[in-house]
């Protein structure tokens, strides 16, 4: 049904419009907004520094990520103890750091101090959770962000240059495809033993490297279905090399379903990290990630709050992921749209 | 048939070949040493050490001597436990990994085939909506988070079963339901998927003019068109259910091969990481060729060729 007197509707106007329509698809999409604001507020929910700070006659400005010299020893509860009536501070809603151990309530169940508990080093676990974020979020992004660059460009010279390089490479995608994915990534990450941030650059490198067979299939698929088309045609006989044809006229209309694949690639790798952190392979101990967390749990089965909220954490995570990407297919798939 | 199986086999040997070939180098290739200990072992130890595995020819040498003995059936000697080879090892290990792995199938075919089929026969009902509502929460539910809860749940507040360990069939109950939840959850999507293609298919109205009762049309002949996505799945899930319980045998403490594979990779224990590799590898090659000819016995269209 074409309306002649309105310019039809863009591509990605309709597809937005298609998933909106839907509450739960809504509700994911808010979700995951609200997960990346929380990650990157992550200091100014939880932290073991106030926010803004007037201590002793000085005004401190954002202690919470300058970490001002003059501060090192304090944290907020000895702030509290130590300020003078005219002191004042704004404390973050959550007063303690990811990484602070308040001895006092090792493995306490929650309570006012502590909304949702402490670990067995006393880490607050609602800091934690808050902080763990950061990580899931970078480890999920970036991976994808690996996998996907890979299963493109693997995928799209795969179908458009067709052939015995297809073969090929299509070979190398079984093998790929046919090594057990927890082992490898256990293997690397033992073997090369990465430390800090380091671990997150590469926990994403590893996970992508291994997981970037279902984007090359989708996308040489695709691709094989547009290389064929009238206006691919004409644009090799305008003249057209081979990059600009594939980077230009092909690879566009084949984005679609690759943008399904990463929102579902996401979910996964979000899982991945949790698994090899619960492992021990993953993000050090000092660093707070939601796997770890719960690699405390095997010492102290009874501290059911160990169990309970980082593991709500990556189950809602995962979950709006996964709405996300379903919606998106659902919102893409022209067999759907009335 | 016998033919195809036969030559998709041989098949698999290349590939397999490339997986331990590139497997090989990369675990060799990583810095670390097997003997690397906090006190230190004197050179000589140390040489005498490397002759006795064999570390001291170059790599090649070493690798086509692997694959010499793997052709054996010979899988080396661990270098951690020094006493046992690799083939002791999993021998030791995987009967426990293959039962937990088979009550884990068992588990997921159950509930989700029979929720998928649920779902399609009675399509937009509450049961519908409530097994789907189900399956979209197992799918976001990591082994990692579902094993702790079901610890605390059945073994640390109702006490009806053992928190873990292993030795009797109870012990068994909590890892399999672990193991096979998430694999249920996916079956159940893809069973009442591939169900609702069939279920205004001709050749169903037929079978109920034909006055068949309704569990014969849905389980002869909705059913055996309905497997294929479900069989294409199952391939690689039954080799990741086997051998893959990584997590879970480290929650529950179940003596299988997993907890040995995370150890070896941290102590670069070489032959024992190259073992669990290998083994892993054949099993989901193997499984993807059933996938192929389950295919063939399960829609006539297809012909093995």
């Amino acid at each position: 049904m074409s309306d002649v007197a309105n310019l039809p509707e863009t591509y990605l106007r309709m597809v937005s419009r298609e998933y909106m329509r839907h509450r739960l698809h809504r509700l994911s999409l808010h979700a995951i907004m609200s997960l990346a604001l929380l990650a990157l507020v992550a200091d100014f929910v939880a932290c073991d520094r106030p926010i803004l700070l007037s201590f002793r006659g000085t005004l401190y400005l954002l202690p919470n990520l300058v970490d001002p010299p003059a501060l090192r020893a304090y944290d907020n509860q000895r702030l509290a103890d130590e300020m003078n009536p005219s002191d004042w501070a704004v404390f973050p809603p959550v007063p303690w750091g990811y990484n602070s151990h308040d001895l006092e309530a090792v493995l306490a169940p929650p309570s006012a101090q502590h909304w949702l508990g402490t670990d067995s080093g006393g880490r607050d676990v609602l800091a934690r959770v808050v902080h763990g974020s950061r990580v899931s979020l970078a480890v999920g992004v970036l991976s994808v962000a690996v996998l996907v660059s890979i299963g493109m460009f693997i995928g799209s010279i795969a179908a458009y240059f067709g052939g015995v390089l297809d073969l090929l490479l299509m070979r190398f995608l079984e093998i790929v495809h046919a090594v057990p994915t927890i082992l490898v990534l256990v293997t690397m990450l033992a073997l090369i033993m990465p430390t800090g941030w380091h671990s997150v650059v590469a926990m994403m490198v590893v996970i992508g490297l291994v997981r970037w067979t279902d984007v090359a299939r989708l996308v040489r698929g695709e691709i094989l279905r547009i290389r064929t088309m009238p206006y691919v045609e004409a644009a090799r006989a305008l003249g057209a090399g081979h990059a600009r044809i594939l980077l230009r006229h092909i690879l566009p209309n084949a984005l679609a379903p690759v943008l399904v694949a990463a929102t579902f690639a996401m979910a996964s790798a979000i899982l991945l990290e949790g698994a090899l952190s619960f492992l021990g392979f993953g993000i050090p101990e000092d660093m707070a990630s939601w796997g770890g967390m719960l690699n405390d749990v095997r010492g102290h089965t009874g501290a059911w709050w160990l169990a309970v909220f980082p593991g709500a954490a990556i189950f809602f995570t995962v979950t709006v992921y996964n709405l996300a990407g379903e919606g998106l297919r659902d919102a893409i798939d022209p067999r759907l749209r009335a | 048939m016998a033919r195809f199986i036969l030559r998709r086999l041989l098949g698999l040997l290349p590939t397999l070949l490339v997986i331990i070939v590139i497997s090989f180098f990369v675990i060799r290739l990583a810095p670390g040493s097997p003997f690397m200990t906090e006190r230190g072992v004197p050179p000589e130890v140390l040489a005498d050490l490397k002759a006795k595995y064999g570390f001291d020819q170059p790599l090649p040498t070493q690798l086509l001597r692997y694959l010499g003995n793997l052709a054996h059936g010979d899988l080396g000697l661990s270098t951690k436990y020094p006493q046992r080879t690799v083939n002791e090892i999993i021998a030791d290990g995987f009967p426990a990994t293959l039962l937990l792995g088979t009550a884990a199938l068992l588990w997921a075919l159950l509930l989700g085939v029979g929720a998928g089929i649920v779902g399609a026969v009675r399509q937009n009902t509450a049961w519908d909506y409530g097994f789907m509502a189900a399956a979209m929460v197992g799918i976001s539910l990591p082994t990692f988070v579902l094993g702790p809860l079901l610890i605390l749940l059945f073994a640390l507040t109702l006490y009806v079963l053992p928190p873990a360990g292993w030795g009797s069939l109870r012990h068994v109950v909590l890892p399999a339901l672990t193991l096979g939840t998430v694999y249920a959850a996916y079956l159940a999507r893809l069973t009442r998927g591939s169900m609702l293609e069939v279920v205004r298919a001709d050749f169903v109205r037929t079978a109920r003019a034909k006055g068949l009762s309704e569990p014969a049309i849905v389980l002869h002949h909705m059913l055996r068109a309905g497997l294929l996505p479900v069989v294409t799945f199952l391939g690689p899930a039954i080799a990741n259910l086997l051998v893959g319980s990584v997590v879970v045998e480290k929650i529950f403490a179940t003596p299988g091969i997993g907890p040995y594979f995370v150890d070896a990779a941290f102590n670069r224990d070489y032959f024992l990481v190259m073992g669990i590799v290998v083994l892993d590898s054949v099993f989901l090659l193997i499984m993807n060729l059933l996938v192929d000819v389950a295919y063939g016995l399960l829609d006539p269209r297809i012909r093995f060729e």
